[in-house]
């Protein structure tokens, strides 16, 4: 059992996650920066400790000054939340040589999932179906022909070494194979010092679906999927539970694939099992593993009623799972909007700025996970998350209607917010009958750039 | 003395990345349009240009350093 938690994040996840220790009797213990000496986590933590400059590096980042502020309050554990250090398996490992307890999946599961290459292999020996390609690195051209049997073309070429959409190369037929190959060893051996190429089959129009598992290092369980196809340079910016894609087979079968997963690299905590899902061909792909709570986690609470980050402070407490997989059932539909400062009039421009007026948007079915309240100044240090919008009715149809009346309730004032982004959309034909596809956002962009202005 | 102004709140970086070298060393000369340094602003990075030619350039902003919109970067003779 945990007594007090440090919580190594800041935002709205911050207070999330301090909302979820309170709720079990556990005191908390903030971590900020200089520039977040008003912020919201800071103000509802028992207690806060000011752990450096403004620079990420220098305070949420830096594994020294977090590990002496759990030593100096007193904590015995510490949750990472999102981004920053959590999927860091050396801080996992540093927290647990530090006589604490880590709230998440051990460093050596954060390392084997981590990996790519090493995911890839789990996924495939539990029997998870992968995206067709090399299994690691292909050795030779001649490894790479054999290859292209099980990819087809179009074919994906990639850097071992590249990541975040460096170091691609799509070759559409035999010819341009031949010649992208040796081209693409040459560019990433002189980009990344490392020649080493993995090759992947291009699925077209997919949609991004992933399945949020609990384990307890023995046994696990899913609650369902959610399907985040709407994303913009390939940043979710809508999310939902359940999908409308799925037929109830499929779901059982990416469901069950997922726990197959989790179960077979003892998965501890709270995590979430990412595919691709081509609707045309109506097959799912594995893509990768993500080892913490996600931003869009909230959508699966709503219909699960499950309370995730608590589950996670549970477990990491030393709790068996008290959930058996019969008693996880699906109410309704959800649906998470992300409002960020940015101006999407001007191609989604950051706005950091002073909040001068707020109002929250309330009633049934509503909830806003934030950090905003009126008179707080948005620092430019950190990403652009305002706010989660995240709604819950009976159905999708009743739960886009409801997205627009919460968002018109909404009022942040002295930001520009992707607010209007989420008005156009809940209106569009496409979004209201799940017609989408993890590009079409993009193209939509482009097309009704004149619908993104606060006027419009 | 002309000087050169952040357009935005963020964080001030001298150089495209920490492994190379800064875009105006200290002493440089200065033409209008020429990339000074970024401003990382929630995780974006912006092109600080200068308005103003000059010659012997001098920083007043440290690389790394958080700076607010009109925080004065360099200075020009």
């Amino acid at each position: 059992m945990i007594a007090k938690l440090l919580v190594a994040n800041r935002g709205e996840i911050a207070v999330r996650i301090i909302r979820a220790a309170q709720d079990l009797g556990i005191a908390t213990v903030a971590v900020h920066s200089e520039a977040d000496r008003d912020s919201l986590h800071v103000q509802l933590a028992d207690e806060a400790v000011n752990i450096g400059p403004p620079a990420a590096k220098k305070s949420y980042l830096s594994v020294p000054a977090i590990l002496k502020a759990a030593s100096d309050t007193g904590a015995d554990a510490v949750h990472p939340g999102y981004g920053f250090l959590a999927e860091n398996a050396d801080f996992a490992d540093a927290v647990v040589a530090a006589g604490l307890t880590w709230v998440g999946p051990s460093g050596d599961a954060i390392r084997l999932m981590g990996d790519k290459v090493s995911a890839r292999i789990a996924a495939d020996k539990a029997g998870v179906p992968v995206v067709p390609g090399s299994m690691g690195r292909v050795a030779s051209i001649d490894e790479a022909r054999g290859i292209l049997k099980e990819t087809g073309f179009p074919v994906m070429i990639k850097a071992a070494a590249g990541g975040g959409g460096r170091g691609i190369r799509i070759a559409n037929d035999l010819a341009e194979f031949e010649t992208a190959f040796p081209q693409a060893a040459a560019e990433a051996l002189a980009a990344f010092g490392d020649g080493g190429l993995y090759m992947e089959k291009v699925i077209g129009q997919a949609r991004h679906i992933e399945v949020q598992v609990l384990g307890d290092g023995t046994r696990a369980i899913h609650c369902f999927e959610r399907e985040c196809s709407l994303q913009r340079r390939r940043q979710k910016v809508w999310e939902e539970a359940p999908s409308m894609a799925l037929s109830p087979e499929l779901r059982t079968g990416l469901c069950a694939s997922a726990v197959r997963l989790a179960e077979a690299v003892n998965y501890s905590g709270a995590g979430t099992i990412e595919y691709l899902y081509d609707d045309a061909a109506d097959r799912f792909y594995f893509i990768e593993m993500n080892t913490r709570i996600q931003v869009e986690h909230p959508v699966t609470e709503m219909i699960t009623g499950i309370d995730l980050v608590a589950a996670m402070l549970r477990i990491a407490g030393g709790e068996k799972l008290w959930i058996d997989q019969d008693e996880v059932q699906i109410r309704g539909h959800a649906i998470e909007v992300r409002l960020n400062a940015e101006d999407p009039a001007k191609g989604f421009a950051p706005f950091p700025g002073t909040i001068t007026d707020l109002r929250l948007p309330g009633g049934p079915g509503v909830r806003f996970d934030s950090m905003l309240y009126a008179g707080y100044t948005v620092p430019p240090f950190y990403d652009s998350l305002l706010a989660k919008l995240i709604i819950h009715a009976d159905t999708r149809e009743a739960a886009i209607t409801r997205l627009t009346r919460a968002l018109s309730e909404t009022k942040i004032e002295g930001c520009k917010t992707t607010k209007p982004l989420f008005l156009a959309l809940a209106a569009d034909q496409s979004v209201r009958s799940g017609a989408f596809h993890t590009r079409w956002l993009e193209g939509w962009l482009d097309a009704n750039s004149d619908r993104l202005s606060p006027d419009a | 003395m002309a000087q050169i102004l952040s357009p935005l709140p963020g964080t001030f970086y001298r150089s495209a990345s920490p492994d190379q070298p800064p875009f105006k060393a200290d002493g440089a000369d200065v033409a209008v349009g020429d990339v000074i340094g970024l401003i990382e602003v929630m995780k974006s990075f912006h092109e600080v240009k200068a308005e103003v030619a000059g010659s012997n350039v001098q920083f007043l902003t440290d690389n790394e350093e958080p700076v607010m919109a009109g925080a004065v970067l360099a200075e020009l003779s």
